[in-house]
């Protein structure tokens, strides 16, 4: 076999791979742009900064290949192997540390920066080793046609097809196996300059192997153990101090959760602000300033600003993180409608609780309550005698407060056992419900210091209530009317045990 | 990992390299009063006269919950002419608390039952604090909700991990069960129990129960033998009620009176067959009554000064005095004295009193140590969550009470109060023992009482301070409730008036203002000045 020969056989192969490692390349970009985007929000910084560091990166890895002398083929492969590490498994590295770290932007860069340089290094190797059997002008020509179209592949399969059909981890580690493919498949096609190719196959096969595990575990062991409780991808995990928050997106909606709890669906999220907010600006429809205690995802905000009388919103929400992602994510930014921007609103981190015991500020004519359930004793004190006593303290004499009270289906004894708790407080209350798909039937309670009318008119132009439809809110069916329950006070917290009982049931 | 915590653990692992001493701890702190010293040193001293002896109507020596509430009950009776001297730098003795910028905190007592309808002084002072809000339909006091112990009030750590309450339910037999439902129906049956004048068993103050014989051939032997006698040997059950003593009284099972033992679980049930009385506490526990007490004083408690001598001159007691701040000696001449701090120094004090009563030789103090540990945040745990009261099963210590839990912060930095009564038979053999420990043998004892439930606590731990107390609480030992001798110490000694809760053998805050109030009005009385009774 003469030299001239050996070359024409192997080079359109080899050309095949660098399609393939362009591919990879771009792919590892766009998994870290996107993923930071979520992540932080302000998609059009995120894009720039990575692009920007991984382009820089590659010129990097270009000029470091000059230093590399000897045995190009075997660190060709070897090089192949390290992308598909590095690369594969930027994505569910980039997850945990978001979710456990607070140095994500250092991780973030330098994961986008390793990647960057080992990719800048594969085509000035590539084309060092095919110097010798390729004239240069063909070489240059090929090797950079195949590098650009291979771009084009994967900036357009990785929105059409990975993104929706794999999600972000899947994506990267299933392109880092492809990396390691490309390594395997070049112990063969440049077996002539390899020497011994056991060990080097060998190796290639152990990294497909741990790529092959992680994707094949990529739920279990890429972001939480309770993975498996969701249905869809989570495309947003935070711990935060204080709870863990996770964004699940599928089947054209997306859910949040709190410590595994569903907060909302974006498909039927407006059924339940729209409840929560609206009957309470029908019995006061001047309100001026609003209290918001909890309800950090601004969808209640949202509802709020559609009052023209509105001039101020004070949202107390225990979580920084909490209020961050409503401010920036995209997609609950989007949501929300920018709601935490807005001028009127002032957004507080701080426990609502100890916020209306220590805190001194202009008396409310409304407040909304929208805590999650009471399933622990940090949050049962939210729904306490006490709790409502401060809260009046606050308000101005004729202000009227809704309270999300749990499902009066699902847990019958616990969403009255919050009315009597108003109630013994000096409220006069008015319980509601309607049915939010995703929660199943839930509850609310309208309350004020003064007897009031059940509302029968409502803003109009929105989604769900009509003045009919807000009526007919507070009418109970017989398995859903009241029954008598004890007081939840701080010192007994039976609504916290009423509740984990009723729940169970259901669970 | 969080970066503060790789941060703390860098650093950890960097230290031994910059030769740390062994067994230091990453965190300061220091022995904070009461002044052992000062204490000390006035019992040897043969003080020279004060220039002067200024009149006064009433002086009270101590400026504790029983020289505080005499002071109350004696301005509430329209005296002015008065004056509290307190050794210490600041009142309230074993009410004292302290603050930092996470929060306030006791530096011992920290909780009230709830005050029946009876219990007129503690009502009339709760009403005064607004923690009584007013009286339900049937006459019943209602309380604040944010003074009564926000659930869940008590937890438990054993086999490795938290637990709902203070009796370990986990693992209980049925005889285990039967024999605590045999103690809690014998609890019940004395809490109904009521004398031929219609007197309860067990009441809070003590000055309330009665002094039948049967009630009183309780104190004749100790709770221990009163479980024995009736089978009660459940290692659980034998636990709660050794605990009980511990918390209450300093000592154990076998040292104290089976009177008190049923004392602790009678007088607080709010009937036969219902529970017991809620607790009342505040962040800086029985130091908001302090607090309050001390407002109403006013400039007539003087704090840093120690009565030296009381003697009698003619129908006035001339007393002197050494004011710590200002370095002088100072006198008065009193029409009357109340004596509100402990025999052991009234002894030294009260000119003639050893000689003419010896029997206060029988009480004995059980010294404790008490530490302050302020946390940046909490630990990380997973099973039942931090309560108000939390103990260590399998520890010498009473474990701990978290400051911020009646403020209602759950999240972020707190301070935890940490608990050892000494219990050892020989009170002066424990209190030699207490003051051998300097700060890093204190702080090492609590570390590593509470390493088991928190192994993460030393890297979240900024300060850590202690206080130790030679005589915190008296012990109720056998024979000590109902002896005559113990009993007529509270008597006037001439003109000299006595308040003290040891008088009652119950370290309680309602013993020491029942006394306080008791004694002032005895005052009163005296000084013609007789009203109705706030007892």
């Amino acid at each position: 076999m003469d030299e001239a020969t050996q070359p024409t056989l192997k080079a359109p192969l080899l050309f095949l791979s660098v399609l393939l490692i362009a591919s990879c390349g771009l792919i590892y970009e766009l998994v870290a742009g996107t993923l930071s985007s979520y992540l932080l929000g302000d998609s059009v910084t995120q894009f720039s900064t990575v692009i920007g560091v991984y382009l820089s990166a590659m010129g990097l890895g270009s000029y470091l290949s000059k230093f590399l002398q000897r045995g190009l083929a075997r660190r060709f492969v070897d090089l192949e192997l390290a992308v598909a590490l590095v690369g594969g498994f930027s994505a569910p590295i980039l997850f945990q540390a978001f979710a456990h770290t607070h140095a994500f932007r250092v991780v973030l860069y330098g994961v986008v920066a390793s990647v960057g340089t080992l990719v800048g290094l594969e085509i000035p190797i590539l084309m060092r080793i095919l110097k010798d059997q390729i004239r240069f002008k063909d070489l240059v020509a090929g090797v950079l046609t195949l590098d650009y179209i291979g771009a084009l592949f994967a900036s357009l399969l990785f929105p059409l097809l990975f993104m929706p059909k794999l999600g972000l981890v899947r994506t990267s580690l299933l392109f880092g196996l492809l990396n390691a493919a490309v390594g395997l498949w070049s112990t063969h096609l440049l077996v002539t300059q390899l020497g011994p190719t056991r060990m080097l196959r060998l190796r290639c096969l152990a990294v497909m192997a741990i790529l092959a595990v992680g994707l094949a575990f990529a739920g279990k062991f890429t972001l939480a153990v309770e993975e498996e409780i969701f249905a869809d991808e989570i495309v947003y995990a935070k711990d935060s101090d204080y709870q863990r928050i996770v964004l699940t997106r599928g089947r054209g909606s997306f859910q949040l959760f709190l410590n595994g709890n569903l907060q909302f669906s974006s498909a039927d999220e407006y059924r339940y602000h729209e409840a929560l907010v609206h009957p309470a600006f029908s019995v006061k429809p001047d309100a001026r300033r609003v209290l918001i205690c909890g309800g950090g995802d601004g969808l209640a905000v949202r509802e709020v600003l559609k009052h023209p009388s509105v001039q101020e919103v004070v949202l107390v929400d225990l979580d920084p993180a909490m209020t961050d992602m409503a401010r920036r994510q995209p997609m609950v930014r989007a949501l929300n409608g920018a709601a935490l921007e807005d001028p009127r609103v002032r957004v507080v981190n701080a426990d609502a609780m100890v916020w209306l015991q220590e805190t001194a500020a202009a008396p409310f004519d409304l407040a909304l309550v929208d805590f999650p359930d009471p399933n622990t004793y940090a949050l049962g004190k939210l729904y306490t005698a006490r709790f409502y006593r401060l809260l009046q303290r606050r308000l101005t004499a004729d202000a009227i407060i809704a309270v999300q009270s749990t499902s009066p289906l699902m847990a019958r004894e616990s969403f009255w056992c919050i009315t009597a708790t108003m109630e013994s407080a000096g409220l006069k209350v008015r319980p509601y419900h309607l049915a939010v798909p995703s929660f199943g039937v839930w509850g609310f309670a309208l309350a004020s210091k003064r007897d009031f009318a059940v509302p029968t008119r409502v803003l109009p132009g929105l989604r769900h209530l009509s003045d009919e439809a807000t009526a007919a809110m507070f009418a109970f069916p017989k398995d859903m009317d009241r029954v008598p329950v004890e007081v939840n006070r701080l010192d007994n917290q039976v609504l916290v045990h009423l509740y984990a009982r009723e729940w169970r049931r259901w669970s | 990992m969080k970066r503060r915590d790789f941060l703390a653990a860098t650093a950890a692992a960097a230290l031994p390299l910059a030769c740390r001493p062994k067994h230091a701890f990453p965190f300061p702190g220091e022995l904070v009063g009461p002044n052992l010293a000062l204490g000390h040193w006035l019992r040897g001293g043969a003080f020279p006269e004060p220039e002067r002896f200024e009149p006064i109507a009433t002086l009270i020596v101590g400026g504790g919950v029983a020289g505080l509430s005499a002071a109350w009950r004696l301005a509430g009776g329209g005296l002015d002419d008065f004056t509290v001297l307190e050794l210490e730098t600041e009142p309230g003795g074993t009410s004292r608390s302290g603050h930092n910028h996470v929060s306030a905190f006791p530096w011992a007592a920290h909780y009230l039952p709830v005050p029946d309808r009876g219990n007129h002084a503690v009502l009339r002072l709760l009403k005064e604090c607004g923690v009584l809000e007013g009286f339900d339909a049937k006459g019943e006091p209602v309380f604040a909700e944010e003074a009564t112990v926000r659930a869940p009030e008590e937890r438990i750590f054993a086999h490795g991990q938290w637990w709902e309450g203070l009796y370990l339910r986990a693992g209980a037999s049925s005889e285990d069960e039967r024999q605590y439902h045999a103690f809690f129906h014998e609890v019940d049956r004395w809490a109904a129990f009521k004398d031929r004048r219609g007197r309860p068993a067990f009441s809070i103050p003590r000055s309330r129960c009665s002094d039948a014989p049967e009630a009183r051939a309780l104190d004749q032997l100790t709770f221990a033998a009163w479980l024995d006698q009736r089978g009660l040997g459940s290692p659980r059950l034998r636990w709660l009620l050794d605990y009980a003593c511990r918390d209450d009284y300093g000592s154990r099972l076998e040292t104290t009176s089976a009177w008190a033992g049923l004392f602790y679980f009678a007088a607080r049930k709010q009937g036969p067959g219902e529970d017991s009385r809620p607790l009342l506490t505040w962040p800086q526990g029985n130091g908001f009554l302090v607090d309050h007490l001390r407002r109403a004083n006013g400039d007539r408690l003087r704090c840093g000064v120690a009565a030296t001598a009381i003697r009698p001159d003619g129908d006035s007691l001339l007393v002197t005095a050494w004011d710590a701040v200002s370095q002088r000696r100072l006198g008065w001449r009193a029409r009357r004295v109340i004596f509100a701090g402990p025999q052991h120094v009234a002894k030294h004090v009260v000119e003639g009193l050893a000689v003419a009563r010896p029997a206060m030789a029988r009480i004995h103090n059980a010294p404790w140590l008490v530490a302050n540990l302020t946390l940046r945040s909490r630990p990380k745990e997973s099973t039942f969550p931090l309560a108000w009261d939390n103990v260590l099963r399998d520890s010498e210590a009473l474990g701990y009470v978290a400051a911020t839990h009646q403020s209602l912060r759950d999240y972020g930095p707190t301070v935890l109060t940490w608990y050892r009564p000494f219990t050892g038979p020989d009170c002066e053999a424990e209190r030699a023992r207490l003051r051998a420990l300097d700060w890093p043998a204190c702080a090492r004892l609590v570390m590593d009482d509470l390493r088991p439930a928190h192994p993460d606590l030393e890297g979240l731990v900024t300060r850590l301070d202690v206080m130790r107390w030679g005589h915190a609480m008296v012990r109720p030992a056998p024979g000590q409730i109902w002896d005559p001798a113990l009993l007529a110490l509270a008597w006037p000694f001439g003109a000299v008036h006595f308040a003290h809760t040891e008088l009652s053998g119950l370290a309680l805050f309602e013993e020491a203002q029942d006394h306080g109030v008791r004694a002032a009005e005895e005052v009163l009385a005296a000084l013609g000045r007789r009203g109705e009774s706030w007892r």
